[in-house]
């Protein structure tokens, strides 16, 4: 089970948005190329994310580019998961592949600052502070063994292959 | 039951009755990552703890995002990628060189192939019939060391085009068009199938640019069939014996199908700051526009500078209007001096730069300054995107964009030739 505050973002967010092409330089240090998290969608992101947040996105979160540094930022800034009416589908596989749960619901119940119950086994939202209850659709089944396993490299080391 | 283009490659290349829907391993072909992607391709690579390649000539590393490099921590990266390739043995492209997709598509790609690429426009080989798709650093360094991954396969949208351009209108008109309407997110998960008699004349580069953007609508792949057009292209290319006929089968299950008669099409123009944002360009005329940029794995092929140095030849760009062309490749680069566009572009005051991604990213290289606006021939108009968040891109054909250099503003390229 997850405990934590939903911080509330609208539709199309971008990998632009969640760390931008401006940034390649600081690439390999992650610890200040985190800083940046989220920058050109909310300035504030940084100061504001505390461990164990949820973003919570619109429709199509993360489109764009296939860098891994943008699911990356998000791990790195204690974010434990995110929720979206959709994602894009590069974004998707990546931030599964880091270990980041990725939780497809109707986030139009969700508001900023709301807190949040999630339930990765039941596949369930508990909103406690407007008492909405969803349901966030099925993760595919290899892609719950990547999870399980805390992303796909530890999964790699364990079985040295895909187990299908 | 028929298959579709995704179906019969993925099929074939995982050994089992791949079906939408369907999960499976299918060996690559081709697996690459650029120098944005590829130091943390290597990080990954090293932590799963291969030590060799799976096929190191199947392997291939692009330095093309900061090519040059326009600082000492990129040339540090790009260090580290040339030593990867010096002890693993596989392919590396430096500067100058080219855009990774359109280097795949010019020597590495063939149809048929499963293309995995560390950046998302790898979709740009679906235009010779090869199923390639991006992935992130992580799923390309474990396809480096097992040569390859896992696919869910893609249900398939149907993309029937039929009948003839009209004059100024192209290929990137068309698939603007296609995204405007089906949204950014119309295709997300699927693979954009494309067929009809428009495509059957459809030269490769007008292919390379659909299939290019079939990601800005959020597909898997963006497909095109390989026939005799692809056949020639692979001869001139030096390499017609990587030619096979790859087709869907007639009686092939569809989600959707979408038919699109390209005569009705009129110039068309992406919105700040997303793809499906569209507008005719002659409709946003009086937008003054800071810099023209034409070039990009979308739009930067000898077709298009073709179009662009047709159109300013014996032209100015505009006194406010600055004009930057990078041609998407060597071989597109000394084909466009051969002909003479790269004369013309100079004569109207474009400055040119070398093969590469250019200003795409904002890295270097045409950085827009706050409030500017700049018309491309890129894909991709996000917030950002070009460096800057205050300032705003528009998306356009090589020929709205070199019509836009001449006058200033957002042109209908019919307005100047
Ligand atoms: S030209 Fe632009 S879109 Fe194409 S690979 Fe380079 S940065 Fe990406």
């Amino acid at each position: 089970m997850l405990t934590g505050r939903a911080l509330k973002f609208g539709d199309n967010i971008s990998t632009d948005h969640i760390i931008p092409g401006r940034l390649a330089h600081l690439r390999s240090n992650l610890p200040e190329l985190a800083k940046h998290v989220m920058e050109d969608a909310d300035p504030d992101f940084a100061s504001r994310v505390t461990p164990g947040d949820f973003i919570v996105g619109g429709s199509n979160f993360g489109l764009g580019s296939s860098r891994e540094h943008a699911p990356l930022v998000i791990k790195i800034s204690g974010v434990s998961a995110i929720l979206a009416k959709s994602v894009a589908r590069i974004f998707f596989r990546n931030a599964i592949n880091l270990g980041l749960p990725v939780l497809i619901c109707d986030t139009d119940k969700i508001n900023d600052e709301d807190k949040l119950e999630v339930d990765l086994v039941a596949g369930t939202v508990n909103d406690i502070t407007n008492g909405n209850r969803l349901t966030f659709s099925e993760i595919p089944e290899v892609m719950l063994h990547i999870l399980d396993e805390g992303g796909l490299i530890p999964y790699i080391q364990k079985h040295g292959d895909f187990k299908l | 039951m028929g298959k579709t283009l995704a179906e019969k490659i993925l099929s074939q290349k995982s050994g089992s009755d791949a079906r939408a829907g369907s999960i499976v391993v299918a060996e690559v072909a081709l697996v690459f990552a650029q120098d944005t992607t590829g130091p943390l391709t290597v990080t990954q690579f090293q932590a799963s703890g291969f030590q060799n390649l799976a096929n190191p000539n199947k392997t291939a590393l692009f330095l093309d995002h900061a090519a040059p490099s326009p600082n000492y921590r990129l040339s540090s990266e790009h260090i580290l990628l040339r030593q990867f390739a010096q002890q693993t043995g596989c392919l590396i492209f430096d500067i100058g060189d080219g855009i990774c997709h359109q280097l795949v598509a010019e020597s590495l790609a063939k149809p048929g192939d499963v293309v995995i690429g560390a950046d998302s426009h790898t979709v740009t080989a679906g235009g010779l019939g090869a199923f390639a798709t991006g992935m992130g650093s992580s799923d390309v360094a474990v396809a480096f060391g097992l040569g390859k991954t896992w696919f869910r396969v893609p249900e398939s949208i149907k993309v029937v085009v039929s009948g003839n351009f009209v004059e100024g209108v192209y290929a990137k008109d068309l698939i603007l068009h296609l995204i405007g309407n089906i949204g950014a997110n119309g295709a997300t998960y699927r693979a954009l199938e494309f067929s009809g008699d428009t495509v059957d004349r459809m030269s490769m580069s007008q292919r390379f640019t659909i299939a290019n953007m079939a990601v800005e609508a959020g597909a898997k792949a963006g497909l095109f069939p390989a026939d005799n057009i692809t056949k020639d292209y692979l001869i001139s290319q030096g390499r017609g014996n990587h030619y096979q006929p790859v087709f869907p089968d007639a009686d092939a299950t569809y989600e959707q199908i979408i038919n699109i008669n390209v005569a009705e099409l009129e110039p068309t123009v992406s919105k700040p700051n997303t793809v499906d944002n569209i507008a005719l360009a002659g409709e946003l005329k009086g937008t003054k526009i800071q810099q023209v940029f034409i070039g990009t794995c979308t739009n930067g092929r000898l077709e298009d500078l073709a179009v662009a140095a047709n159109i300013l030849k014996g032209k100015k760009r505009h006194p406010d209007t600055r004009l930057i062309v990078a041609p998407a490749s060597r071989q597109v680069l000394l084909a466009a001096i051969e002909a003479g566009y790269i004369q013309s572009l100079i004569e109207a005051e474009a400055v040119i730069l070398p093969p590469g991604c250019g200003a795409c990213l904002g890295l270097h290289q045409g950085v827009l300054g706050d409030g500017e606006s700049c018309l491309s021939t890129a894909n991709r108009n996000f917030k950002g995107r070009m460096g800057n968040p205050q300032a705003s891109i528009y998306l356009g054909s090589p020929a709205t964009a070199a019509a836009t250099a001449i006058t200033g503003e957002i042109t209908d390229p019919r307005e100047v030739i």
